[in-house]
């Protein structure tokens, strides 16, 4: 079912500051079709975590809409919002953010938790999801008593176990080393990535541009090019 | 989504002990204070509570409680005892005196006289010995306390012989009673050998201890009493009552316990306050995430308040069990406790302060949770 899976259509994004205000995304229009894996990739200040936190619901634009699998997500309203983003939206935070108290299990279960499912079934279904990435020996053990890789994939866990239709990463790799990096993303690659799922990536690390079906590099606030060519690879590298 | 706010909560052990003791300590210290203020106030009316066969004390308009009298000329108890509906009226005499002790020293006392043939006036219990026996010459009743207060222990001190006022008196029994709010040893003795022990004076008569004879209420008898003799009648409930009344009017005791209840919420707001806000910081970045994830602002509450509620139980769960056993324990090792409990409106009164303070504090700490943006968890 490849097809649309999010349109950006003219987003701009002003931030007060003070008593100005700064305009740190410029009217955006861009979509990403399903079956994607698509990076975000430009410097700090660029403007890509901005855009990918309104792409995932988290920010609201200033001007411009957002459809997520043709659902207006701004037009919602706000506990419809935040409905919408637990049944169909996938976090992976470049921090990881698990929950220092929860075993690796209870973790990747959370969505399923917040969604309602009985706490037993979810966990077993997280269980289930981790042995896919490998770490099953892992479940009963404390994000502190993991490597940063292993962490790194019970927080891919944890975007995926309910199954959602959208997934977005920030710089899953950044604290991770370079054959680790390479590892998850290889990983979330061949996991998360579906015909009716886009997978969206922000990172500045171009150790792993080659793995990406598309790359949009952002640059003041603009999306300054868009790579379905693999020209921007080059571009970025020699960045 | 409460297991995970608990195990978020348990799993960070010392903010979680801190709350809990934060909680436990202001819980003891409010319900020990709160327990220690009603028991010591109470003091003023336990004088009359003993006195289980009296419906209605009578005394002199001017007198106020049982420590505070002006005396009346014998004829009024024959004057009680004509009104209708009196069964019965027995004199009672209240005075100090002084006795020496064994070691030599002079030892204020409160001598109670009673009635000399039916001995109403004595309390319910007796400690060691029969009532009967203060029918005999020069027979006098110690209380327990004052009994340990003068000779250390109870044992041995009925027979023991006694110099009050200069006269002899003899111990031949020790009533089991509590402790009035001035703590003086208390020595009971009938009505005729007071008025030979005390100090003499024109009027040696303190109250008339008053028995309706069940056609109408107390309440009644008493405004009877009243109208007809020209004295003043309290029943015994409201009698106790004006004991109370004086402590708390005429005493600092009021403030200075309220001031240390007050103390008490203040230090549980500061501890339970930082510890929560403190937690609840330091957790800052998972909750982001939690929202970011989809978990409503109403579910992040939820979280907050079951935490607040498991600290909460345990807590005052723990406090409580603290103050009991230090109320327990004063009672049954000290004096100066005898009598205490705590009375259940006590720690209902503190189950809704610490609620109060658990409510203040997480619905303040709370805030930065619910402000947070879930797009802060990608800066």
């Amino acid at each position: 079912m490849n097809g649309t899976a999010i349109s950006v259509r003219k987003v701009s994004k002003d931030f007060a500051v003070g008593d100005s205000t700064i305009r740190v995304l410029h009217d955006i229009s861009v979509d990403v079709q399903a079956g994607e894996l698509t990076y975000l990739v430009g410097e700090s200040g660029s403007g890509k975590t901005t855009l990918i936190s309104i792409i995932a619901g988290i920010l609201y634009p200033t001007v411009g809409d957002v459809s997520v699998f043709d659902t207006p997500i701004y037009g919602l309203s706000d506990n419809d919002l935040v409905r919408f983003r637990l049944a169909n939206i996938g976090f992976i935070f470049q921090q990881y953010n698990l929950l220092p108290t929860l075993t690796a299990a209870e973790n990747a279960a959370i969505p399923l938790i917040a969604g309602g499912m009985q706490r037993a079934e979810a966990v077993e279904r997280a269980r289930v999801l981790l042995e896919k990435l490998n770490i099953s020996d892992q479940s009963d053990k404390y994000p502190r008593q993991l490597s940063g890789g292993q962490q790194q994939r019970v927080a891919i866990a944890r975007a995926l176990v309910h199954e959602p239709r959208l997934i977005v990463c920030d710089e899953p790799t950044a604290a991770l080393d370079a054959k680790s990096g390479r590892r998850v993303m290889d990983l979330l690659r061949e996991v998360a990535l579906a015909a009716e799922r886009a997978v969206i990536i922000v990172t500045h690390d171009n150790r792993i541009f080659d793995l990406a079906d598309r790359i949009l590099a952002m640059e003041d606030g603009r999306i300054t090019r868009d790579g379905r060519d693999t020209s921007i690879l080059q571009h970025q590298e020699a960045q | 989504m409460n297991w995970v706010a608990i195990r978020m909560l348990t799993g960070d052990r010392v903010k979680f002990i801190g709350l809990v003791f934060g909680i436990a300590f202001s819980t003891l210290l409010i319900t020990q204070q709160l327990t220690l203020f009603v028991n010591l106030v109470m003091r003023g009316g336990v004088a009359v509570q003993e006195v289980a066969t009296a419906d209605i004390w009578v005394m002199d308009p001017a007198s106020r409680t049982v420590d505070v009298i002006f005396p009346m000329p014998i004829t009024a108890l024959d004057r009680v005892r004509a009104v209708p509906g009196v069964a019965f009226a027995s004199p009672m005499l209240r005075s100090n005196a002084s006795i020496r002790t064994p070691d030599g020293d002079l030892e204020g006392v409160t001598v109670i006289g009673v009635d000399d043939s039916a001995l109403i006036g004595l309390p319910r219990k007796m400690f060691e010995g029969v009532p009967e026996r203060l029918m005999d010459p020069d027979a006098v009743f110690i209380d327990d306390t004052g009994a340990r207060k003068l000779f250390g222990d109870t044992a041995g001190v009925v027979g023991t012989q006694l110099e009050l006022n200069d006269q002899r008196a003899l111990v031949k029994g020790i009533v089991d009673s509590t402790p009035t709010f001035t703590a003086q040893v208390t020595l009971y003795t009938r009505y005729s050998n007071a008025l030979n022990y005390v100090p003499g004076t024109r009027n040696r008569l303190s109250f008339v201890l008053v028995r309706s004879d069940g056609r109408i209420p107390p309440e009644t008898l008493v405004q009877r009493i009243e109208q007809q003799t020209g004295l003043k009648a309290r029943t015994s409930v409201d009698f106790t009552r004006d004991g109370i009344d004086f402590i708390m009017d005429n005493t600092g005791i009021p403030i200075n316990f309220g001031i240390t209840v007050v103390l008490g919420v203040i230090v549980g707001v500061a501890i339970v306050g930082l510890t929560l806000s403190l937690f609840l910081r330091d957790n800052i970045k998972q909750f982001g995430a939690l929202k970011a994830i989809g978990v409503t602002n109403r579910k992040i509450k939820g979280m907050v308040a079951a935490q607040s509620f498991l600290v909460t139980l345990i807590g005052y769960g723990l406090g409580l069990v603290m103050a009991t056993a230090f109320i327990g324990f004063g009672a049954a090792n000290s004096d100066a406790f005898k009598g205490f409990y705590v009375p259940w409106e006590i720690p209902l009164i503190t189950l809704g302060l610490v609620l109060a303070i658990v409510g203040l504090t997480s619905r303040i700490a709370m805030r930065s949770v619910l402000n947070t943006e879930p797009a802060e968890v990608f800066r």
